[in-house]
């Protein structure tokens, strides 16, 4: 093995002080979670306990948190198969140039970099002023849709920017009809990239904040609870919910790491299906 | 992204190749449906609602239908709204420089340093998945290490640097600078990272055989490479910053102010008509800034 250069262990260094940067806050809140009873919001640690998180599972301790967070769980999921569903379509869409085109893609530009406080705010109005009332699951889905579709749009085009489209003409010339080209062809080849646009539109709904603040009416996703103790809670309870709110996305991750790692095994053991298709 | 269904059609027939071309605009319309219909609704309407009310007045209780200027007159008249539009953008520039300096040196090493393609996936993910949880809880977790009592204060203390708790760490534009650039430096890496991945490794070999040193290979080969990646960055870090609302209003106590924050506040007095004057001019200044950068940058082909 040949010898690294002095530069490489500079930034190895500058790399693990980056990571104890991005990891380390979440991790103290994990331990502080743990406080006593009579512990406060730093340390030291007086005591360890399952305290807080006890409070937790009381139902009057804080506001309606096991609501919020089935509704956000809801929420979550139905934005995630939205997102995977049109991202899908308008990655096929865009694989060609059609009319307009172009207009919607700059549209989705702005989708993505457009201040949320504004989707909020107009959401809200248009709800406001026809009298609609606004709602989670109405309000709230359409302006995370515009947070979560441009993200799944953009790994969509990555993803078909570097598709080999000699799959697709050799099924054409096997008879097959555009449909079964992109059911038997496509879709299964695009399957991996689409376990990322489902984790993306899942996590980034979940945790949404400022396309949810106004639009979400009188029930709390889970976020705008926990925002919502942040300003009257003084105690380590918030630290535990941020530990169970953490621990449940690091959970989801995991899960759809493992899925697109027990994917590839299957496919890389199954090797070429070559033939199979044929009766 | 060519027309290649008209190239590929046999010249001799144009009827064909006609209807191709309708069918192929129409199969992207309905592909592209439910997207421009999410857009339409929730995007397009949203902002020329925003523009109209913009227009309207506005009563303590109610809001009316009007076409007067007050509230851009009123806006552009105040001497707050320049002082919290430079606010919005010392921070969008100062956390602009943390994020890139860090994001840069971070990908650099994973795409140049790290052999093994294992190895930069697993570190890569590690770098991404903090952007997969909430970002309240990440700024609420900065508590127990800035506060009066808190980590680096008694740290500080005990190691003699400081003989008084610092005031400034939490609470103030440090915080609120360090939250920005702990929640958007990933926006940095993966843009840089994806194009540096790119970079064809024979014209570095090529740049140490013609005798470059690592700082002239960095300089003039990786860094205008690695630019697109750099912009699309600098895109994303530039305007979740001067959208912002909710990170400066958390971490400086309310203390400081931006475009956002004055947004919010109006529409928590139902002042609607002069919250959507102030959010088309950010809107606006927000787009201006994009268009600069997108003269560096073609996103389509970078993706």
């Amino acid at each position: 093995m040949e010898r690294r250069p002095r530069s490489f262990y500079v930034l190895t260094a500058f790399f693990g002080l980056f990571l104890i940067f991005l990891y380390g806050p979440t991790v103290t809140i994990g331990i502080l979670s743990f406080q006593g009873p009579q512990g406060g919001l730093t340390f030291p640690m007086r005591g360890t306990s399952l305290h807080w998180f006890r409070d937790l599972f009381e139902q009057q301790a804080v506001g309606d948190i096991w609501g919020a967070f089935r509704r956000s769980l809801v929420l979550g999921l139905v934005v995630m198969v939205t997102t995977v569903v049109v991202s899908v379509m308008g990655g096929l869409a865009f694989r060609k140039r059609f009319a307009g085109s172009s207009v919607l893609f700059y549209l989705i530009v702005t989708s993505l970099v457009i201040p949320s406080i504004l989707v909020s705010l107009g959401v809200g109005l248009i709800f406001n002023q026809t009298g609609l009332p606004v709602h989670w699951a109405s309000s709230g889905y359409g302006s995370q849709l515009t947070w979560t579709l441009p993200f799944g749009l953009l790994i969509m085009f990555a993803v078909f920017n570097r598709f080999d489209r000699s799959y697709e003409e050799a099924a054409r010339d096997l008879g097959a009809s555009p449909w079964q080209t992109v059911r038997h062809v496509v879709l299964p080849i695009i399957a991996p990239s689409l376990i990322g646009v489902a984790l993306f539109g899942f996590t980034l709904s979940y945790d949404e904040f400022a396309r949810t603040l106004l639009t979400a009416g009188s029930y709390n996703t889970l976020p705008l609870e926990i925002f919502g103790m942040t300003t009257n809670v003084t105690t380590p309870v918030i630290f535990a919910l941020g530990t169970l709110t953490t621990a449940f996305s690091f959970v989801v991750i995991g899960v759809f790491l493992a899925v697109v790692r027990v994917m590839g095994r299957r496919r890389a053991r199954q090797g070429s299906d070559a033939g199979r298709g044929l009766v | 992204m060519t027309d290649q269904t008209i190239i590929a059609a046999p010249p001799d027939v144009p009827a064909t190749a006609a209807q191709r071309g309708v069918g192929r605009h129409l199969t992207g319309w309905l592909l592209a449906a439910p997207l421009a219909g999410v857009l339409a609704i929730f995007l397009v309407l949203p902002i020329l609602t925003i523009v109209v009310v913009s227009f309207w007045g506005a009563t303590e209780f109610s809001i009316y239908p009007a076409f007067e200027f007050d509230n851009y007159a009123f806006l552009l008249t105040s001497d707050v709204t320049w002082r919290v539009f430079g606010n919005t953008f010392k921070y969008a520039l100062i956390t602009w420089a943390f994020t890139l300096l860090i994001g840069f040196t971070v990908a650099y090493y994973l795409a140049f340093h790290i052999r093994s393609l294992t190895w930069q996936i697993g570190l890569f993910l590690l770098c991404t998945v903090p952007f997969l949880t909430s970002n309240i809880i990440r700024m609420i977790s900065w508590i127990p290490f800035l506060g009066r009592e808190g980590i680096a204060n008694s740290a500080l203390l005990s190691w003699g640097v400081i003989d008084a708790p610092l005031d400034w760490l939490l609470f103030s534009d440090f915080s609120v600078i360090l939250a920005f650039v702990h929640l958007y430096t990933l926006f940095m890496v993966v843009p840089i990272f994806n194009t540096m991945m790119r970079i064809d490794r024979s014209l570095i070999e090529a740049a140490t055989d013609a005798g470059a040193g690592g700082w002239q290979t960095l300089w003039h080969v990786i860094i205008p490479l690695a630019k697109p990646g750099i912009m699309i960055g600098t895109i994303f870090v530039v305007t979740l910053v001067m959208g912002d609302f909710i990170t400066v209003r958390f971490m400086s106590g309310s203390q400081s102010a931006n475009v956002g924050r004055l947004i919010s506040n109006d529409i928590g007095l139902l002042q609607y008509p002069s919250a959507s004057a102030t959010a088309v001019v950010l809107l606006v200044t927000v787009l201006l800034v994009i268009a600069v950068l997108l003269r560096f940058v073609d996103i389509r082909k970078e993706l």
